[in-house]
C-alpha cells in the first residue's frame, strides 16, 4: 500500500474527505452568518441552534409525517427560514438603535431557549437519521472508497454556497441587497422597504442554517447541542476569513475543514483546536482577517 | 450602554450598604446554608470581575469561564495532589489566570467590539479542550477531593463558617478594589475608552495598553474567584471552563446592573439562587428560563435591577 510520511494514502484521503464534508457545513454556515452581520449588523449565536432545528425537522419529517429525505430537504430550510424571520420580526428589530453587542447577547438567550426545549423534549443522548436510499454505498474511485453520501453532501453544500453567492454578487435582489449593507437609509429612500429585506436576509440565513442541518443529519449524531459546539469553530472560521466576503467565508470554511482533517491524520490530540490555533496566528499577522478589510 | 452610579454617594445608599454588610456578617447564624452562600460569594466574584471589563471598559468577553475554570484546576491539583497550603494555592491559581489573560488579551485586542467577543470566546474554547484533554484534570470527572485545610496554618477552613468568614473577606476585598480602580484616574480613562475610543486615542492615551491591564485584572479576579470557589466546593469540573458559564456571567452582570457596582452581586446571587432552587423542580427547563432571562433583559430590563433601583432613586430625588 502507498504511504506519505508513514500514513496510508487511503487514511489520509478519507479523512481529506470528512474534512472536505466538515468544511462545506463550515462555509454553509460562516457564510449566513457572514450575510447576517452584513445587513443586521448582529453576529448570530443562534445560528447553531437553527442549525440543529433543522436537522431534528428531517428526523421529525420521517420519523412522524413519514416524509423523506428530499422533501426535508425542501421542508426543514423553510420552517427554520419563518422560524429566523419570526425571530427578526418579534426580537431582533427592537435591538437595531443599539450596540451590536446586544444582538449578539439576544441571540444567545434565543439558543439556550431554543436547545433547552429541544434537550427537554428528546434528551440529549442523540438521534440516528438513516442514509436515504439511492445514497447508500459507495464508489470506488481506484485510489480511494468514497461514500456516495459524502460526496452528495459535499456537491449540494458547495452547490448552496455557491447559488448564495450568484444571487448576492451577481443579481440585482443581491445589489439591493448589498446597498442596503452600505446604506440602509439610502436604499429606503428609493423606495425599497428595507425591514422587510431585513427580515428576509435573517429567514435567509437562518435557512441555509437548517438546510446545513439537514443535509448533516445522516452523517452526524442528533443532539440537542449539535449546534452550539459546532458554532464557536465557526465563530473561529469567520475571524479567520473576515466577514468582508462572500466567496472569502467559502473559501475559509473549505480550507478550514480540510486543514482539520490533516490534523486528524498526523496529530489527532490537537484536531479539537487547529481551527483556534490558525485564528491565533492570523490574529497576529493580519487582525482583519485573510479576506476582510480593515476599518 | 450603562449608568452612572453617582447616587451611591447619598445618605440612603450607605443606609441600605450598612444593611446588607450586617445581613452578610449574620447570615450563617439565621439559618442560611452556608456553603450556597460561599458559592454565590464566587460568583460574585467572578460577576464583579467581568463588569470591571464590560461595565466600565466596554469590552465585552464571552470566555471569562475559561479564567474562572483553569484557576479553579490549578488550586484544586497544587492543593490536593503537590500538598500547597490553601492561601499558596489560591494564589497560584490567581496568577495563572491573569497570565492566560495576559496572553488571550494581548490576541484578543487586536479587534475590536464584536470580533474581541468572539476571539476571546473561541480562545476560551481551546482552554476548555486543553482542560478536557490534560491529565491531570481529571477529563469528563472533573478534579475531585480538594481538601481545605488550614489558611496561614492558623485557620481551620473545613469548619463552614470559618471558611464563610474568609470568602466573605475576600469579596468584600475585590468589590472596593474594583471601586477604587473605577475611581482612579487609570479608571477613568477606561471609562473614557468605553464612551469614544477614537477620542480617547486622539487625545494622546495608548488605548490597547489600558484594554489590556483592564483585561488581565479582570481575568486575575475571576482566576481569585474559581480557586476560592474549588477550596469551597473541594471540586473543579469542566463545567467551570465551559462557554455556558461564560454566558451564565454575562446575564448575571446585565441582570443585576451593567456599569454599577453592586448589580453584577445582586445578579449573581439572584442567578445562583434560582438555579438552585429551579434544579429541583423543573429539572432540564433551568436552560430555557436562563434563556428567557437573558432575552427579557436584552429586550426590555437593560438597566438591570440595581439599575433600575438608581434610576427610581433619582427620578424620586427630583
Amino acid at each position: 500500500m502507498t504511504e506519505i510520511f508513514g500514513i496510508p494514502i487511503q487514511a489520509l484521503l478519507g479523512q481529506l474527505l470528512l474534512g472536505l464534508v466538515n468544511g462545506s457545513f463550515y462555509a454553509m454556515l460562516s457564510l449566513g452568518l457572514a450575510v447576517i452581520f452584513g445587513l443586521l449588523g448582529i453576529v448570530n449565536f443562534a445560528h447553531g441552534a437553527l442549525y440543529m432545528v433543522g436537522a431534528y425537522v428531517a428526523w421529525g419529517c420521517l420519523e412522524w409525517l413519514g416524509l423523506n429525505y428530499w422533501l426535508a430537504l425542501l421542508v426543514a430550510p423553510l420552517i427554520v427560514g419563518l422560524l429566523g424571520a419570526l425571530i427578526e420580526r418579534l426580537f431582533l428589530k427592537r435591538l437595531y438603535q443599539l450596540d451590536p453587542l446586544y444582538g449578539l447577547l439576544l441571540t444567545f438567550g434565543l439558543a439556550l431557549i431554543i436547545e433547552g426545549v429541544f434537550r427537554d423534549s428528546f434528551g440529549s443522548s442523540g438521534q440516528q437519521y438513516p442514509v436515504p436510499e439511492v445514497l447508500q454505498g459507495a464508489t470506488n474511485l481506484g485510489f480511494m472508497i468514497l461514500p456516495n453520501y459524502r460526496a452528495w453532501v459535499i456537491v449540494a453544500s458547495l452547490g448552496a454556497c455557491f447559488s448564495t453567492w450568484f444571487l448576492i454578487e451577481k443579481t440585482s435582489l443581491g445589489a439591493t441587497l448589498r446597498a442596503g449593507t452600505e446604506n440602509p437609509r439610502l436604499v429606503q429612500a428609493f423606495g425599497i422597504n428595507v425591514p422587510l429585506m431585513v427580515t428576509l436576509t435573517y429567514a435567509g440565513g437562518a435557512a441555509l442554517a437548517g438546510l446545513a442541518g439537514v443535509l448533516a443529519a445522516p452523517v452526524i449524531q442528533l443532539t440537542p447541542l449539535m449546534g452550539s459546539n459546532l458554532i464557536i469553530v465557526v465563530f473561529a472560521v469567520v475571524v479567520i476569513g473576515g466577514m468582508g466576503s462572500i466567496m472569502g467565508s467559502i473559501l475559509t470554511g473549505v480550507l478550514l475543514g480540510l486543514l482539520e482533517g490533516l490534523t486528524k491524520v498526523f496529530y489527532p490530540e490537537a484536531s479539537n483546536i487547529v481551527v483556534f490555533v490558525i485564528m491565533v496566528i492570523v490574529l497576529v499577522l493580519r487582525p482583519a482577517g485573510l479576506f476582510g478589510k480593515e476599518k | 450602554m450603562t449608568t452612572n452610579s453617582r447616587s451611591a454617594t447619598n445618605r440612603n445608599a450607605h443606609r441600605v450598604w450598612a444593611l446588607v454588610f450586617v445581613l452578610l456578617l449574620v447570615a450563617p447564624f439565621i439559618g442560611v446554608y452556608p456553603v450556597f452562600l460561599m458559592n454565590a460569594l464566587c460568583f460574585a466574584i467572578f460577576a464583579c470581575a467581568f463588569n470591571l471589563l464590560l461595565g466600565y471598559t466596554g469590552l465585552l468577553s464571552f470566555g471569562h469561564a475559561a479564567f474562572m475554570g483553569s484557576a479553579a484546576y490549578v488550586t484544586g491539583w497544587l492543593v490536593r495532589s503537590a500538598g500547597w497550603p490553601p492561601e499558596l494555592g489560591v494564589v497560584a491559581g490567581t496568577l495563572l489566570a491573569a497570565l492566560l489573560g495576559l496572553l488571550v488579551g494581548l490576541i484578543g485586542i487586536r479587534r475590536q467590539g464584536i470580533y474581541f467577543a468572539m476571539v476571546t470566546l473561541a480562545m476560551a474554547q481551546m482552554i476548555y479542550f486543553v482542560c478536557l484533554q490534560l491529565p491531570f484534570t481529571g477529563g469528563e470527572d472533573g478534579l475531585q477531593g480538594v481538601p481545605r485545610g488550614t489558611l496561614l496554618g492558623v485557620l481551620p477552613l473545613s469548619n463552614d463558617r470559618v471558611m464563610y468568614y474568609v470568602v466573605l473577606a475576600i469579596f468584600v476585598a475585590v468589590f472596593f478594589s474594583i471601586v477604587r480602580i473605577v475611581h482612579s484616574p487609570y479608571g477613568q480613562v477606561l471609562k473614557a475608552i468605553r464612551e469614544n475610543e477614537p477620542r480617547a486615542i486622539s487625545l494622546g492615551y495608548a488605548v490597547d495598553r489600558y484594554k489590556l491591564l483592564a483585561f488581565v485584572l479582570s481575568t486575575a479576579f475571576a482566576g481569585l474567584a474559581g480557586s476560592v470557589k474549588t477550596l469551597v466546593m473541594g471540586f473543579a469540573t469542566l463545567s467551570d471552563v465551559h462557554w455556558s458559564l461564560s454566558g451564565e456571567v454575562v446575564l448575571m452582570t446585565l441582570l443585576g446592573g451593567l456599569g454599577t457596582f453592586a448589580g453584577p452581586a445582586v445578579g449573581a446571587v439572584t442567578i445562583v439562587g434560582l438555579q438552585n432552587m429551579l434544579a429541583d423542580r423543573v429539572g432540564s427547563w433551568v436552560t430555557v428560563i436562563i434563556g428567557a432571562t437573558f432575552v427579557f433583559c436584552v429586550i426590555a430590563f437593560r438597566k438591570g435591577i440595581v439599575g433600575e433601583l438608581l434610576a427610581w432613586d433619582q427620578r424620586r430625588q427630583r
